[in-house]
């Protein structure tokens, strides 16, 4: 069983909802990497997306453009990422990465090299946003090869037809896109979401990750009660922009204090599950 | 050759390696919805009828083909004529495929259309087609680009449209593109995207290639009128592909006629800094399908130089990347400076100024005429005309408003 998929199972067992925050890789310095992953983790994660910088990031929000607009002022590739997963490894061997990117990069690898070097420095799962199931073949092969899971996305437009193939073809857990924009946008619309995560806990076989315009404790709080994961990325990521000149010690206490915050209101929202009050879906 | 033609794509967007729906999540419906759609009307003859008048009507369809006699004497080889698509409505050939995804838009109820555009000519032509049917528009442009073609921008203002200047990237078409994906992700219910090339997500590349390619049957028929016989040899400019697929497509099976997509060099293929990613690039997946790209080593999709912001695209139509691999089609290139003759011998030689895209087949013309006989006949395609390049050229040859 793969690293991601225990994780959420004992998370699941303990009845806990697991918190997943995002950073681009390389922001706003390759040196940043590492230790923002640690502190992450020191702060309540359970597993870790990581950014892979792409040149055209089609599917998010002004907030993580620019973060990946500072990586690549770095020159911040493929290659550079998986090292910074490797040295992550060197004192985490728990957390599960994902790696979150574009298609691009990992062709110009080619899909088994990709999936070999990946696998091989402790990557445990790959997202890439512009990869359908209908398109992924070759792609599924290298990773499933690899013992790599594969995340696929779900929209709140993606009809129950599409659901079979994510079942089939995905592992590890169900991305769900909370709502029809970018990353960072945001009108998060908690009823459209728990109706959509209705349909989608009666069709899917995995775990479930709401992401997308969850920016403060109140709508994490609102999501943890319906999801199995919950996903934060440019929350986080806008407190390194805003940092980023203070330096290292001021990014990190701004995300730590996000970090508890999220953390705050999963565990709270935990706790009301496990009390097993009924609460009324807003 | 053997290959059929017409069953390419197929049904999910392949040209052999190339093309494909490599699309976020949220798109894929409205990607589904637009192909079965599209599949419905392309055989639907009422739709066809209402195509047709539209394009005889308003765009002022046919174009003619006209020989250019004095060009071609002095240039002393092959006959050239040129396919007059400067003479539509708008100035381009943009307008062709605008007017078709325009009727689809209503078909499918939607109330608000978005473009992505360069040179502004497919903006002024998406403009142009909402401003008809009563819908909003929204165009993006990259910010450079909103300087260069500037006139065109006042034009798309003029006719009610919204023009965002994107700021993100190399501030070009590809961004523009970029940006509107994004619109199209967050408002993706009530708007229909007029992608104005032959790249995207399947169905576009095919949907575009047959709402253009109405260019190459009307020039067969007149060919056979003027020469009684098929051209020769076929020219046109390359950007994302779609006046050249336009061109090309209804001759790919006739296999006496040679054709030549010309990229953009820019300062130069050796330079690095040209849009030329049939000639100098390689294959990769980039908005929304899998093509030849201008990219670097770890798949960053790399900034383009090109006079022409029609032509300024790192990536290219899936089908241009197919032909180039079987060799149906020869990729070939010229720089800024060709263009520039191409487009000073044009206006000086026929009276005829056109754009600077379509510049960069007309000086391959110019290359390849004098090496054949009197007797060969070649058709460029002058995708458009150069009302909007009046800035750049006038500051180039120093003329004064
Ligand atoms: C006049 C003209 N020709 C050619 C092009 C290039 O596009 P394509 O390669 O799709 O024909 C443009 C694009 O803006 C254009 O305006």
């Amino acid at each position: 069983m793969s690293r991601l998929h225990t994780k959420l199972a004992t998370l699941k067992m303990a009845g806990k909802t697991a918190l997943i925050p995002y950073i681009t890789a390389g922001d706003p310095n390759p040196k940043a990497t590492v230790g923002l992953m640690h502190l992450l983790v020191e702060k309540g994660a359970d597993v870790i997306e990581l950014g892979v910088p792409f040149s055209d990031p089609m599917a998010d929000g002004p907030v993580i453009q620019k973060a990946v607009e500072r990586a690549l002022i770095h020159n911040v590739s493929l290659d550079d990422v998986l090292e910074y997963v490797r040295v992550f490894r060197e004192k985490d061997a728990e957390t599960p990465v994902v790696l979150m990117g574009y298609l691009n990069p990992i062709e110009a690898q080619g899909y088994e090299a990709f999936a070999n070097a990946a696998s091989s420095v402790g990557v445990d799962a790959v997202l890439t946003v512009d990869m359908p199931p209908e398109e992924s073949k070759g792609y599924l092969e290298a990773l499933q090869q690899a013992n790599l899971d594969r995340i696929f996305l779900v929209s709140p437009t993606t009809p129950d037809n599409r659901l079979s193939a994510v079942n089939e073809k995905g592992s590890g857990f169900v991305y769900y896109v909370s709502l029809k924009g970018v990353t960072g946008s945001k009108e998060l619309d908690v009823g459209d979401v728990a109706r959509n995560m209705k349909r989608l806990q009666q069709s899917l076989n995995m775990p479930i990750g709401i992401g997308f315009g969850i920016k403060d404790g109140a709508t994490a709080f609102e999501m943890a009660k319906i999801g199995d994961a919950v996903i934060v990325g440019s929350a986080l990521v806008k407190l390194i922009e805003a940092n980023q000149s203070k330096g290292s010690y001021d990014i990190h206490l701004a995300i730590g204090n996000k970090m508890t915050e999220f953390r705050t209101a999963l565990d709270n929202a935990d706790a009301l599950k496990r009390s097993g009050v009924e609460y009324e879906l807003v | 050759m053997t290959i059929d033609f017409s069953k390419y794509p197929d049904e999910h967007g392949h040209f052999g390696p190339y093309g494909g729906v490599f699309a976020p999540e949220t798109l894929m419906a409205a990607l589904e919805q637009l192909k079965n759609e599209y599949e419905l009307v392309k055989n639907d003859a009422a739709f066809l009828k209402e195509l047709a008048e539209d394009l005889q009507n308003y765009v002022g369809r046919p174009t003619p083909l006209y020989y250019a006699k004095r060009w071609s004497e002095h240039l002393g080889g092959g006959k050239i004529y040129l396919k007059r698509e400067d003479l539509n409505h708008t100035g381009a050939h943009k307008v062709n495929n605008t007017i078709g995804q325009a009727l689809l838009a209503k078909r499918l109820g939607k109330k608000r259309i978005i473009a992505e555009t360069g040179a502004g000519q497919h903006g002024v032509a998406s403009a142009t087609v909402a401003a008809r049917l009563g819908l909003e528009c929204v165009v993006y442009m990259g910010a450079n680009d909103v300087v260069r073609q500037a006139p065109n921008v006042a034009r798309m203002r003029m006719l009610g449209a919204t023009v965002v200047a994107v700021e993100s990237g190399t501030k070009t078409l590809k961004d523009a593109l970029n940006e509107a994906m994004r619109d199209w992700v967050t408002n993706v219910d009530d708007t229909f995207y007029i992608i104005g090339t032959v790249a995207g997500p399947h169905p576009y590349p095919a949907m575009v290639r047959d709402f253009q390619a109405i260019i190459g049957r009307e020039a067969k028929q007149q060919a056979l009128q003027h020469e009684n016989k098929l051209p020769d040899v076929l020219i046109a400019c390359v950007g994302g592909g779609s006046n050249a697929i336009g061109l090309f497509h209804e001759f790919l099976e006739d296999d006496s006629v040679e054709m030549y997509g010309v990229e953009p060099a820019g300062l130069g293929l050796e330079t690095g800094q040209h849009a030329a990613p049939l000639c100098k690039g390689k294959p990769g997946v980039f908005h929304g399908n899998r093509t030849y790209l201008m990219q670097d080593k770890n798949g960053q999709i790399l900034g383009t130089h090109s006079i022409s912001a029609g032509l300024d695209y790192p990536g290219v139509g899936p089908e241009h990347a197919w032909l180039k691999d079987i060799g149906r089609v020869n990729y070939v290139a010229v720089d800024d400076e060709e263009a520039l003759q191409g487009f000073r011998d044009l206006t000086r030689f026929e009276g005829i100024i056109p754009a600077l895209e379509s510049s960069h087949a007309l000086a391959y013309a110019t290359k390849l005429a004098p090496t054949l006989s009197k007797d060969k006949m070649i058709v460029v395609n002058l995708s458009g005309r150069g009302d909007k390049d009046m800035n750049t050229i006038a500051q180039i040859e120093g003329i004064e408003f």
